[in-house]
């Protein structure tokens, strides 16, 4: 007990600059936290507001954000841009959960089989050289232009990161680890258990971490180029042709702000479950 | 048995005329050459010598992680093709899983012990309260500091109780303080549990304070180019004339002189090593 307290003590004296005035400890709190990230969307937030207002700018071509705003409030309030919201993120969620377990599986795969390795791994190094949206037509004739094929292709894009970092995960583990668990008895199924896939998990999770945000950018590539239906990308489509500008730039942000948000829930499910390393 | 009554026959441990060759840039390159130690059952063996002469590369093979090379190790007679729970190590670097709290990263070594699990719990326990680490049963090695993490590997080396304990500079990452209680620590439970050990360290007074005999390596090939006996009631006593007067024989093996007298006992063994070649 009394040791996490002088854990706490410890790491609360480590932390750089951390003085005792209200505004200071709420900088070093956003540092700890990262403010710097926020530093450029936030400059080019006020770049485009200060564009926008500049005479002789059509704001049919460069709304201003309050425009987007407003646009955005209707909306979600009168609208169903919620539902669109919901679909991309359905989408989403099922192109990455498959995408991301097939991509882990055959990473172990070929990361604990010497055979997998060489029988497949020059094959997979191809197929990362081909661009995904190389895919786009063989995907739409094989799964349709519609939810199926749409679902495939984010699929696809959270394989790739998942199988190479799960498969370097496993590969990388160290010949010193090898050599405890031959000196320890382990055989095989206690030195994957017990050493190469813990060894593994930050790799892996890089990679499901790149596979999030690999699958959302997926996902509106999907309802960009595939059949239009309900969606984040089907709402830009729209606008487009409607030459709705704040409609497509609310879109682009709402792009990003799920993108974020995946972001830190990721970091943050990392964080917790690699607890062992940032100690 | 028709084979030559070898003395070799009565000792726990027989390294014999073992040669161990690394592949090192497409070129064969001698770690270990003609290297010969018996040690008897609960003898506690201490191996000096310069930094790569093959030491750690001596306990791989007592280990049985590798059996790429000439020469036999045997035990009881007996030649170790593979790891097994009669001889554990302390390596190097505490090799502790990072992953995995202090009392699991002891437990991990009693997977395939006999043991029921209350029994297992309870070895786990008495480890941890043998190097005085009970209180950071919960931790992680990140939270360690290097001697504890050292403790924590010579705690998983002991909970199998093996026959053999091979320790590869354990103690090297130590404050001086610590050290020198854990050396006599190391020795109290050597000898309770009756093991037989063989101690690898940089330390010549820990070599000579530790050891019933100090092996002396010499590098360029990695070979023993003299077996001390350390003997005597004196020898446990750092300050007595004997163990000063070994110490510095010790290091004069070395190569390390302080005076005529001792650098001539060093010309003397490299002269008796070169000729019969
Ligand atoms: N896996 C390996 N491949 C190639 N060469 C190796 C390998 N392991 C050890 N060697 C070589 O064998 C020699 C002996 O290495 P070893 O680790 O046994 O030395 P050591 O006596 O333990 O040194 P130290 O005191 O620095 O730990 C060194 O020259 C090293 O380069
Ligand atoms: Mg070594």
């Amino acid at each position: 007990m009394n040791f996490t307290v002088a854990l706490g003590a410890a790491r609360a004296k480590s932390r750089p600059g951390a003085g005792p005035g209200l505004l200071s400890r709420l900088v070093s709190k956003l540092g700890a936290s990262g403010w710097r990230p926020w530093l450029a969307p936030l400059a080019a937030l006020l770049v485009w507001e200060i564009g926008a207002h500049l005479p002789g700018v059509d704001a049919r071509f460069l709304p201003s954000l309050e425009a987007v705003a407003v646009r955005g409030w209707r909306g979600f309030v009168h609208d169903d841009l919620f539902h669109h919201v919901l679909a991309s993120l359905g989408r989403d969620l099922a192109g990455f959960v498959l995408g991301a377990c097939a991509g882990v599986s055959a990473g172990l795969v070929l990361g604990f089989s010497p055979l997998a390795q060489r029988a497949l791994g020059p094959t997979l190094m191809t197929y990362r050289q081909i661009s995904l949206f190389a895919w786009i037509p063989l995907v739409s004739m094989w799964f349709g232009g519609n939810e199926a094929g749409k679902i495939a292709f984010i699929a696809m894009a959270a394989f790739q990161p998942t199988l190479v970092n799960s498969w370097r995960g496993v590969a990388e583990v160290p010949k010193s680890y090898r050599e405890l668990s031959n000196v320890l008895l382990f055989g095989r199924l206690g030195f994957v258990w017990l050493i190469a896939l813990p060894c593994a998990l930050p790799q892996i999770f890089t990679g499901l971490h790149s596979a999030l945000i690999c699958a959302w950018a997926g996902t509106v590539g999907a309802e960009l180029l595939f059949n239009i239906a309900p969606g984040i990308g089907g709402q830009m489509n729209e606008g487009q042709q409607l030459f709705q500008m704040d409609r497509l730039l609310l879109c682009i942000l709402l792009l990003g702000g799920v993108g974020l948000l995946f972001n830190l829930l990721a970091r943050a499910a990392e964080r917790r479950l690699l607890r062992w390393r940032t100690l | 048995m028709t084979a030559p009554a070898r003395e070799t026959a009565a000792h726990a441990l027989d390294i014999s005329h073992v040669s161990k060759r690394f592949l090192v840039s497409g070129r064969k390159m001698l770690a270990l050459s003609g290297v010969d130690l018996h040690v008897d059952e609960g003898e506690f063996v201490s191996i000096v010598g310069a930094s790569g002469c093959g030491k750690s590369t001596l306990l791989r093979l007592i280990l049985g992680l590798d059996t790429d090379y000439e020469g036999e190790v045997r035990i009881d007679g007996v030649r170790v093709k593979t790891p097994g729970l009669d001889r554990a190590i302390v390596f190097q670097d505490h090799r502790l899983l990072p992953w995995l709290n202090v009392r699991s990263n002891i437990a991990v070594a009693l997977r395939h012990s006999p043991l029921g699990k209350a029994e297992k719990a309870e070895r786990v326990d008495a480890q941890m309260r043998l190097v005085g680490l009970e209180r950071f049963s919960d931790a992680y090695p990140a939270q360690l500091s290097g001697g504890m993490a050292q403790r924590v590997a010579i705690a998983r080396a002991l909970v199998n109780r093996p026959r053999f304990l091979l320790l590869d500079e354990p103690l090297g990452a130590l404050d001086a303080l610590t050290r020198l209680r854990l050396q006599n620590e190391l020795l109290r439970i050597v000898r309770q549990e009756g093991a037989t050990a063989i101690l690898v360290t940089h330390d010549v007074d820990e070599a000579v304070y530790l050891g019933d005999r100090v092996v002396v390596m010499r590098p360029d090939p990695g070979r023993v180019a003299t077996v001390l006996s350390v003997s005597g009631p004196q020898t446990h006593d750092r300050s007595s004339p004997g163990f000063i007067g070994l110490r510095d024989q010790v290091l004069a093996l070395l190569g390390v002189a302080y005076n005529g007298a001792e650098l001539s006992l060093a010309r003397e063994a490299d002269a008796r090593e070169a000729a019969p070649a």
